[in-house]
C-alpha cells in the first residue's frame, strides 16, 4: 500500500514538473481596466492574443484600475516567481520598491503604453506611444494640404495629460511660427475628454460668428461633439466640405467616418505593443542581447483620400458591429 | 387682492428673487459686453431643416439635460434632505440599456424606439429604487447610499454594452437631439417643457407636492398625519429615474453615439448646484422646481458667457466657481436675513421721513 502511494506521489510530482516545463515562459501582465476606453479594450485584447500558451507563454493577466491593486499584483507575481512582468501603470510614481524587489529576484520588467517615474535601470524596456510625434504627424499632414490660411478650432484633451501636451505641442508651435496659421479658438473637453463640452465650445464659436476652416480635436469623441454642432448650424465638413475635421485615437467608428468622407484625418494612438514585447522576450530567451530603454511604437495618420477598409480592420479600435441604423 | 395672497406671492417670489437677480445681471452683463449676444437667427442645418440659432437658443438648448435632471434632484432633495450623486452614472446605464435593446431589435423605428425607451426608463427606475431603498428603508445618508452607483454605474453600463462607443444613426434620434423637421426650435427644449408639464400635472392633481414637503420637514409628524414617508421618498427616486432616462436619451441623440464614459459626465454636481441656486434648501422640506430650472439655465448661461468671452480653457472652471460662490452666498439664509433687515430699515426710515414731512 505504502509503495503504491509513494509511486503515485512520485508520478504526480514528475507530471507536475513536466507540465511546468511545458507551460512555457512565465509572464505576469498588469494592465488597467478594459472598461476605461476603447483604447484600453484593444490593448488588453492585443496582449491576450499574443501572450498565449500556443505562443509559448504561461501568462497571468491582471487588470486593475488603481495603483494599490496593481502593486499588490506585482508583489504576488514576484512571490510566484514569474520570469517577466509587464506593466501599464495607473500612476507613474510609487513603483521603485516593487521594481527593485523584482530586479533582486531576477525578474525582467517591461513597461508598455505608459512610462513610470523611476531609474531606467529598473526596467528592461518600455514600449510607449510618442505623443509629441502624433501631433507632429497630424500637423505635417495639415501642412501638406497647402491651404492659403489655417484658421483652427482647437479642442484640447485633459489639460496636463501626456496625450494633450503631445498633441497640442506641434500645433501651437506651428501657429506661433507661421503667419497664416491661427488658432481661432481654444477649448478643452476637460478631464473626461467630454464630447458634450466640445460641442458647447464649437457652438459658442459658431454663435460668435467665428470663422474657422479646421477642427483639431485631440480625440475622436470630441471631434464627434464638434461635428454635431457643425451639423446643427449647417456648416459642411469633411471631404468637399467647408471645415476639415481631425481626430485622434483611431476608433473604428471614427475611421469609418474618415472613410465615408465626413472627417478628413484621424491620428493613431496605437495600443498594439504586445508584438514588440513578445519579440524582445523571445530574443532574451534565445540568449540574445536586446536594445532596451524607451522604444516608440510606430503610429500612423489616416487620410480620407487614402484610407481603406483594411486599415479600419487592422488599426481601428473597438468594434463596428454595434452600429445601429434605421433599416 | 387679499393680504394673505399678497404675502404668499411675496414668499414665493422671495425664493426666486436671488436666482432671478443673478440671471438679470448675467443678461445685463452680456448686453453691455456685446449687444449681439442675444440676437436670434435662422440657419439651415445639414439635414436641410431650418433651425433657430444664437447664444440664447444655444443656452436654453444645451441646458436641457441639466434642467431635466435638476427637476428630479429637487424632489429627492426635498423628500430625503440629501442628494443623489449617481445620476450621471445611472444615466450611462439607461443609455446602455436603450442602445442594447435597439440593437437586439435590429434597428430603430417608431416601435422599437418606444419599446426600448420604456424599458430603459424601467431599468433606470429600478436602479433609482435601489438608491431609494437604501435611503428610505435603511435610512442611509443619501450621499453615501448613492455613492455606490456613482462609483460603479459606468462599469455596469460597460458590462451591458461591451463596446466603448456604439454609433446610432436614425431620423428619430436626429429629431430628438436636434430638431423635428419643420419645427425650428431644438427638440431638447420641448423635452424640458414635457417633463415640467408632467410634474406640474402630477402636483396639480395629487397631494404629492405637499406630502413631499411635510416628509422633508418632519418625517415623524408626517407619519402621524397618515403619510408614509418611505413611499414618498421612493416616489421621489422613481421620478428622478424618469428624468435621468430622458436626459440620457437627449445626450445620446445629440451626438448619435453612446460613450458610457462621457454621457452626462459630472452632471450630478451641476444638478445639485442648480437646486441650490434655485433657492431650495438642500436639507429638504419646501421646494420650488421652477427655481431649479432657473438654476440650470443660469449655470449654462455662465458657461456660454465665459466661452463667448474667450476665457482661456485653463481658467474657465475657476471663473465659474467664483460667480457661483457669489450667487450661493447671496442666496444663503444669513445674507438673506441681513438684506431683509436692511430693507425693513430702509422702508421704516422712508415711512418715518414721510411722517416728518
Amino acid at each position: 500500500m505504502k509503495k503504491i502511494l509513494v509511486l503515485a506521489l512520485a508520478l504526480i510530482m514528475a507530471l507536475s514538473a513536466m507540465t511546468a516545463m511545458a507551460e512555457g515562459i512565465k509572464v505576469g501582465i498588469i494592465n488597467l481596466d478594459p472598461a476605461e476606453s476603447g483604447y484600453r479594450q484593444a490593448n488588453v485584447q492585443n496582449l491576450n492574443e499574443v501572450f498565449t500558451a500556443e505562443n509559448g507563454y504561461d501568462a497571468t493577466f491582471v487588470t486593475a484600475p488603481t495603483a494599490d491593486k496593481q502593486l499588490e499584483a506585482a508583489n504576488s507575481f514576484i512571490t510566484e516567481g514569474v520570469q517577466y512582468i509587464l506593466v501599464s501603470a495607473a500612476e507613474a510614481t510609487g513603483w521603485d520598491e516593487v521594481l527593485e524587489a523584482a530586479q533582486e529576484a531576477g525578474i525582467k520588467v517591461f513597461l508598455f503604453d505608459r512610462l513610470i517615474d523611476c531609474d531606467p535601470s529598473l526596467y528592461t524596456a518600455a514600449v510607449v506611444s510618442d505623443m509629441p510625434k502624433e501631433g507632429e504627424t497630424a500637423v505635417a499632414w495639415l501642412e501638406s494640404l497647402g491651404l492659403e490660411e489655417y484658421k483652427i478650432l482647437h479642442i484640447q484633451g485633459q489639460l496636463g495629460s501626456a496625450a494633450q501636451i503631445g498633441r497640442s505641442g506641434a500645433l501651437t508651435e506651428k501657429c506661433d511660427a507661421e503667419e497664416n496659421w491661427t488658432i481661432v479658438r481654444e477649448g478643452t473637453g476637460g478631464d473626461s475628454w467630454d464630447p458634450n463640452e466640445a460641442r458647447n465650445i464649437a457652438q459658442a464659436a459658431i454663435d460668435a460668428g467665428e470663422d474657422f476652416n479646421i477642427v483639431y480635436a485631440e480625440n475622436d469623441g470630441m471631434a464627434a461633439g464638434v461635428v454635431a454642432a457643425l451639423d446643427k448650424a449647417g456648416i459642411t465638413h469633411g471631404v468637399d466640405g467647408d471645415v476639415i475635421i481631425m481626430g485622434f485615437d483611431c476608433n473604428k467608428w471614427a475611421l469609418k467616418k474618415v472613410l465615408d468622407g465626413e472627417w478628413n484625418y484621424d491620428g493613431q494612438c496605437s495600443p498594439f505593443q504586445a508584438a514588440k514585447i513578445d519579440e524582445m522576450i523571445k530574443a532574451l530567451e534565445a540568449g540574445e542581447e536586446i536594445e532596451g530603454g524607451i522604444i516608440y511604437n510606430d503610429e500612423k495618420g489616416f487620410d480620407a483620400a487614402t484610407i481603406t477598409e483594411e486599415d479600419i480592420e487592422t488599426y481601428g479600435l473597438g468594434s463596428l458591429e454595434d452600429e445601429v441604423t434605421l433599416d | 387682492m387679499s393680504n394673505g395672497f399678497k404675502k404668499k406671492m411675496a414668499s414665493e417670489l422671495s425664493q426666486l428673487l436671488i436666482p432671478l437677480i443673478a440671471l438679470g445681471i448675467l443678461i445685463l452683463f452680456n448686453l453691455i459686453r456685446d449687444p449681439r449676444f442675444f440676437s436670434i437667427g435662422v440657419a439651415v442645418n445639414n439635414d436641410g431643416n431650418s433651425v433657430l440659432t444664437g447664444n440664447l437658443i444655444s443656452i436654453i438648448d444645451s441646458a436641457s439635460e441639466l434642467a431635466i435632471i435638476a427637476m428630479g434632484m429637487t424632489l429627492v432633495t426635498a423628500a430625503c434632505g440629501g442628494q443623489d450623486i449617481s445620476v450621471g452614472a445611472v444615466g450611462a446605464i439607461s443609455g446602455a440599456v436603450f442602445v442594447k435593446l435597439v440593437q437586439a431589435m435590429g434597428g430603430i423605428n417608431a416601435g422599437t424606439f418606444a419599446a426600448a425607451m420604456l424599458l430603459a426608463i424601467l431599468v433606470t427606475v429600478c436602479f433609482k429604487l435601489f438608491n431609494g431603498t437604501l435611503v428610505a428603508v435603511f435610512r442611509i445618508q443619501p450621499m453615501i447610499a448613492t455613492l455606490i452607483l456613482y462609483s460603479c454605474g459606468r462599469s455596469i453600463a460597460y458590462w451591458i454594452n461591451g463596446d466603448a462607443t456604439p454609433q446610432l444613426t436614425s431620423p428619430i434620434l436626429t429629431a430628438i437631439g436636434m430638431t423635428i423637421p419643420g419645427v425650428p426650435v431644438p427638440t431638447p427644449i420641448f423635452c424640458v417643457l414635457l417633463v415640467s408639464l408632467l410634474l406640474a400635472l402630477i402636483f396639480r392633481f395629487t397631494n404629492i407636492s405637499l406630502y413631499t414637503q411635510s416628509v422633508g420637514i418632519n418625517q415623524g409628524a408626517a407619519r402621524l398625519n397618515g403619510i408614509n414617508p418611505i413611499l414618498i421618498k421612493l416616489l421621489s427616486f422613481v421620478l428622478l429615474g424618469v428624468c435621468v432616462s430622458v436626459a440620457s436619451l437627449i445626450g445620446i441623440s445629440r451626438l448619435g453615439q453612446l460613450n458610457h464614459k462621457t454621457l452626462l459626465v459630472d452632471i450630478e454636481m451641476d444638478a445639485i448646484l442648480a437646486v441650490a441656486i434655485g433657492g431650495n434648501n438642500l436639507g429638504g422640506g419646501k421646494f420650488k422646481i421652477s427655481g431649479s430650472i432657473l438654476g440650470a439655465y443660469i449655470i449654462q448661461m455662465l458657461t456660454t458667457t465665459l466661452y463667448a468671452m474667450k476665457v482661456s480653457p485653463v481658467n474657465v472652471k475657476a471663473y465659474k466657481a467664483i460667480v457661483i460662490i457669489i450667487i450661493v452666498i447671496a442666496g444663503s439664509p444669513v445674507v438673506k436675513e441681513k438684506l431683509r433687515a436692511i430693507w425693513k430699515r430702509l422702508k421704516t426710515g422712508r415711512v418715518a421721513r414721510k411722517e416728518v414731512a
